[in-house]
């Protein structure tokens, strides 16, 4: 039963990829700028231009460049960079860490903020603290990335020399774009946490509790928090993905060398190997975080079936 | 957090919004600032576009805020508060075309979906899980590349990666009402499918349309803001939140003022539409007011 | 002017003598280090860095545009200029141990020009003999390129070129081992073995390059320095405070925009700063094709209206404003030509004249990367000041550089060639001329993005790279002077400025103030730097 489960979910996520795959394989090849001619250089004849073309296959028809992108990519040959002529399997794996790292301090910032201030808005249900928190949640999902990173930038790089201005390395350099980025999402998390907090404290078993005389408190802290946490926990996976596509923008504002910056450059020159990979890495993150979602969340409530 | 219709009574809608002291000050501060994009030509002290002499140091660098420039400069020396005003337009105007195209795509595949289920939906469906997994960011950055960016081009493709939270919504509700009670009856009596959908099936939409299409705004000007900080926006001169950070961007330590002022307006127009979402949501789904 | 740069050149090399060997430097850049292939690299990333890992038949003096033989110890030209032998120099080795030979030559210049290369510079040798029926696979090798002897080349050309030998001092025809290129292909920009000063230690991609010093570099005593870091992905603010801190000793990026006022007019680094032109001119194109630009007096009433001393302003008076295509280094530049003067009233009667009184509305294209936007905002106010109102477009830089070479209402009828990558090649006026302004770049998917062609300028362009000989160069510059006049006069471009550089150094790093400022090396030439 589980088995069948994974195997038809896996194949859902594989359709999806070669989705992802098509339209952005056709979307990118759109694009008005003739990758040939920026590598071919200002002196080249209209000759050379084309010889390049040819050497790159994109003289032929749309369709059969992209049937033969995919017999590649099948055969785990993702190609080379137009203009560094370096493998793109190469040039993502040596982004894919920094990106990693940023978008797992982004998931620590979320959950350290996120959860205990949803606990407490649960917990001051109605009253000032939930409301007040529940304000605070919406003005953390509707800050702007670019402008928040440039302010914590000013203020703690630059005006209180706490921090790095930017750039990559040691965790001292990760602390405020993790932070930029973990901003809305522990709005999200509040907001996750406090109704989940919520659904589980009008739970039978903790009403029980309470009537039967346990302290209120003992029963939250033994018994509620766990089970309303673990529903929240298993949106990490949602997570991952979405914080690996929004990076764009928080590393371009901290100069960190990852999947974004090097997406961002390959937009900018038609680098379409690139393109393709870095969209095709991040999809596929996405696609294995909802999976990785989808398949905690029924561990962490067991009431849930696989159907 | 979908809603189950049940037809809302305006009046009650509105008591409870009233009572919703967030969700007031939302609709305060969005209608502040329809109001000063409607206004924007009196509000303005000064031409949006003009690039002032001495609007610059000699040097080249912006004005502080000050007298003559309450706001201060940016980069070319013009009036930063005069662009903030006139960016209320431009914030507001990709806002109401960007989700409202994305509310109509959404709310129609995910009613047909929803309706008529089968193949059509398997496909809608399907199409929504490839959106769902695309990068959105990236996709509008390629989408801007390929297309001129204008006012219409910057909304569209807005649009294009907003649908689908909408879709997914309208469909898990239109699933549950073309099974309820009236829509099965209406199906006896032999009506017909566009007349099922127009009569009885879209007005118990409305009010998720409601609540999706205030939210939305709130999330549309985030992106095209974003879009305009990555250089991939609304063309200058026109003033965007967005696009002014962009040109300020190699100026912030020294000139702070850049970021903040227009930071903070897309942050305040964006949590506004949040809350009075939010409000909306909570008064028309009376099982979310605990 | 040239007898000021030798004076300096003659002091530092009596300064170099004296100096020693040894240390180490940090060069910051925010963005990656593309490829180190000598065939492809063309970013100013990597630029100076193939510079010193590589060597080609010809240099330049450092800190000048002063030719002088390098890998070449001597050459001669043939009396119709188009014959060149070069006299190898001898026991220059590659890093992997293997003397350097005529065969390599040979092999390196075949190698740029095979199509397989996809090189940016094989247009650059498209005049040797042969080259064509070479490339078109007609011929096995390059019929013009001929290894006399292990230490002799002759090179023939179809026809005299005077700039030649600059063509020869440029990166893609420095000398690369046959058989690192057959072990690494394509992934040989990753890999490099040259012949330079300096060799590869420690790669670690989007994070840091270490080059070391070849000890077997032909040029006793040189490089100075042992080892050279490269960091990527450091912002430029952040490099500039870690420079201050004395963590980084070349900005690669240069001074942040921001911070620029306040550290160049700060006193304590006067003597870190080290500033002078830059072999660079920042342009608007009007498309000659396009109407109304098909008419002179619009394009020279354009030329009246922009006010460049604002633009300057706006980019912290880091350039000076141009009035002519050439800049001020290039050999050529007419210090008498004062070109159009800011002038409004003249600029709108000049344009009532050629019937657009009441002016028009074209389309105006640049790069969407800080400051291109903005110094486009600043034009388009000139326009509309004389009554043209020109639509922005901001683009990616592929995509002008698209709309730049389509013919025709779909191409782009002005575009301002800021963050377009544009310094020139090598030090000679032709460079300015053949890909950018000449007939040949006036086609689909050319780099003249004015579109102009004017056959008796092509006629007298040509009439002056055939004069080769040393004892023509006067003749030749003058001759070049006379065409960038009548092209101003045509008025294809609007000149706008030409920047002006700005290298900071850290305390510790000691050389010639022509050193930082190098107009063949950007930021600096990493040979003749050291640590005092």
């Amino acid at each position: 039963m589980f088995l069948r489960y994974i195997v038809s979910r896996l194949l859902q996520t594989a359709l999806v990829i070669l989705g992802v795959v098509t339209i952005s394989f056709f979307i990118t090849n759109l694009v008005p700028a003739d990758p040939a001619r920026l590598i071919a250089g200002r002196l080249a004849t209209a000759e050379t231009v084309e010889n390049i073309r040819s050497q790159l296959g994109l003289d032929r028809p749309l369709v059969e460049q992209y049937w033969r992108y995919l017999q590649r990519l099948f055969q785990g040959d993702l190609g080379r960079s137009y203009q560094q002529r370096t493998e793109v399997k190469t040039l993502l794996l040596s982004r894919l860490p920094a990106t990693l790292q940023l978008s797992l301090g982004a998931i620590v910032f979320e959950l350290l903020i996120g959860i205990p201030l949803g606990i407490l808005a649960a917990l001051e249900f109605g009253k000032f603290w939930d409301k007040a928190i529940m304000v605070l949640a919406f003005i953390g999902v509707s800050a702007p990335q670019f402008a928040l990173g440039l302010i914590l930038l000013y203020l703690f790089a630059y005006l209180w020399n706490m921090f790095p201005l930017g750039g990559y390395g040691s965790i001292h350099h990760l602390i405020l774009p993790a932070l930029t980025l973990g901003i809305s999402g522990a709005g999200w998390y509040a907001r996750m946490m406090r109704s989940s907090l919520l659904d589980v404290m009008n739970a039978d078993y903790v009403r029980t509790g309470v009537a039967k005389g346990l302290g209120r408190s003992k029963v939250i802290f033994k018994h509620a928090l766990r089970n309303a946490v673990l529903p929240v926990i298993a949106m990490i996976g949602l997570d991952i993905g979405l914080l690996m596509g929004g990076v764009v923008v928080v590393e371009s504002v901290f100069a960190w060398p990852g999947i974004g910056q090097l997406a961002w450059q390959a937009i900018q020159i038609v680098d379409i190997p690139i393109i393709m990979g870095t969209v095709l890495l991040t999809a596929g993150f996405i696609v294995l975080g909802n999976l990785l979602a989808d398949l905690l969340y029924p561990l962490a409530d067991p009431r849930l079936r696989y159907g | 957090m979908t809603l189950i219709a049940s037809t809302p009574s305006r009046p009650s809608t509105w008591r409870s919004l009233r009572r919703n002291p967030a969700a007031m000050f939302g609709l305060i501060v969005v209608l502040l600032v329809i109001l000063i994009a409607l206004f924007a030509p009196l509000l303005a002290p000064k031409n949006p576009a003009e690039q002032f002499f001495e609007g610059l140091t000699l040097e080249g660098s912006p004005l502080s805020p000050n007298q003559d420039f309450w706001l201060g400069t940016d980069l070319l020396g013009r009036d930063l508060l005069s662009r903030l005003i006139y960016g209320a337009r431009i914030s507001l105007l990709v806002g109401l075309i960007a989700n409202g195209a994305a509310l109509l795509i959404g709310t129609l595949l995910g009613s047909l979906a929803g309706y008529f289920g089968g193949a059509l939906a398997k496909i809608i469906m399907r199409f929504t899980d490839i959106m769902m997994a695309f990068p959105a960011l990236l996709l509008a950055i390629a989408l801007s590349a390929i297309l001129r960016p204008s006012l219409w081009i910057v909304a569209m493709v807005i649009a294009l990666v907003n649908w689908v939270q909408v879709a997914r919504v309208v469909y898990a509700q239109t699933l549950s009402l073309a099974e309820s009670e009236f829509v099965t009856a209406a199906n006896a009596l032999g009506a017909g499918n566009g007349r099922i959908m127009f009569r009885h099936l879209f007005p118990h939409l409305l009010p998720t349309m409601l609540v999706y299409g205030t939210l939305g705004i709130s999330t549309t000007v985030l992106l095209e803001a974003t879009l305009s900080f990555l250089g991939v926006g609304v063309q200058p001169p026109t003033p965007s939140w967005g696009g002014i950070i962009n040109e300020s961007q190699s100026y912030f330590l020294t000139a702070p003022w850049l970021v903040f002022f227009p930071g903070s307006a897309i942050l305040l127009t964006a949590v506004s539409f949040n809350l009075l979402g939010d409000g909306l949501r909570e008064a028309l789904d009376p099982k979310l007011r605990r | 002017m040239k007898k000021l740069i030798f004076a300096a050149f003659v002091a530092l090399l009596s300064w170099a003598g004296a100096q020693e060997q040894g240390g180490s430097m940090v060069v910051t850049y925010k963005d990656d280090i593309a490829t180190l292939d000598p065939a492809i690299g063309y970013d100013w990333q990597n630029w100076s860095i193939i510079k010193s890992m590589f060597d080609g038949l010809m240099d330049y003096e450092p800190g000048t545009t002063k030719l002088v033989p390098h890998l070449a110890e001597s050459y001669s030209v043939s009396e119709d200029g188009k014959t060149y032998t070069f006299k190898l120099r001898s026991g220059v080795k590659f890093h992997n141990g293997r003397e350097m030979t005529a065969d390599d030559v040979k092999y390196s210049l075949e190698r740029t020009l095979n199509p397989d290369t996809r090189s940016p510079g094989q247009g650059f040798f498209l005049v040797i003999s042969g080259a064509q029926d070479f490339i078109d696979g007609n011929a096995g090798e390059v019929s013009g390129i001929k290894v006399l002897d292990a230490a002799t080349v002759e090179i023939t050309l179809d026809a005299p070129d005077a700039s030649f030998l600059h063509r020869m001092a440029i990166n893609f025809s420095y000398i690369v081992p046959k058989e690192a290129i057959e072990q690494f292909g394509e992934d040989f920009g990753r890999n490099p073995v040259g012949t330079g000063a300096f060799m590869l230690k420690d790669w670690q991609l989007g994070q840091q390059l270490t080059i070391e010093r070849f000890p077997d570099y032909f040029e006793t005593g040189l490089p100075y320095l042992d080892e050279i870091s490269f960091q990527v992905g450091v912002e430029p603010t952040v490099a500039l405070l870690r420079l201050q801190r004395g963590e980084v000793d070349i900005l690669g990026d240069g001074i942040p925009p921001a911070q620029f006022v306040d550290i160049f007019n700060d006193e304590a680094n006067q003597e870190l700063i080290a500033y002078g032109p830059q072999l660079q001119t920042g342009y608007l194109t009007m498309n000659v094709t396009l109407a109304p630009f098909d008419n002179v007096k619009v394009r020279q009433a354009v030329n009246m209206a922009i006010n460049k001393d604002r633009i300057v302003r706006i980019i912290n008076g880091r350039a000076t404003p141009a009035n002519q295509v050439l800049p001020p280094l290039m050999p050529g530049y007419d210090d008498s030509y004062s070109g159009y003067a800011y002038d409004v009233e003249g600029a709108k009667a000049l344009l009532a004249e050629a019937g657009f009184a009441d002016g028009f509305a074209t389309i105006l294209y640049a790069n969407n990367t800080d400051p291109n936007p903005r110094i486009a905002q600043s034009i388009q106010q000139d326009l509309a000041a004389i009554g043209i109102s020109a639509e922005l477009r901001t683009q990616a830089q592929s995509t002008v550089i698209e709309a730049g070479g389509t013919e025709g209402d779909e191409g782009a009828p002005m575009i301002w060639s800021g963050g377009m990558a544009w310094i020139a090649d090598y030090p000679d006026p032709n460079n300015f001329y053949w890909p950018i302004l000449g007939c040949a770049g006036a086609v689909p998917g050319g780099w003249n993005w004015a579109w102009y062609c004017n056959e008796d300028l092509e006629a007298k362009a040509a009439e002056a790279d055939a004069m080769v000989q040393t004892d023509q160069e006067e003749a030749r510059l003058a001759l070049w002077k006379n065409i960038y006049g009548q092209i101003m006069a045509d008025a294809p471009w609007v000149p706008i400025f030409n920047e002006t550089r700005y290298t900071m150094h850290s305390a510790r790093l000691g050389g010639d103030n022509n050193i930082f400022i190098d107009p063949i090396h950007i930021p600096v030439n990493y040979d003749h730097v050291f640590i005092k």
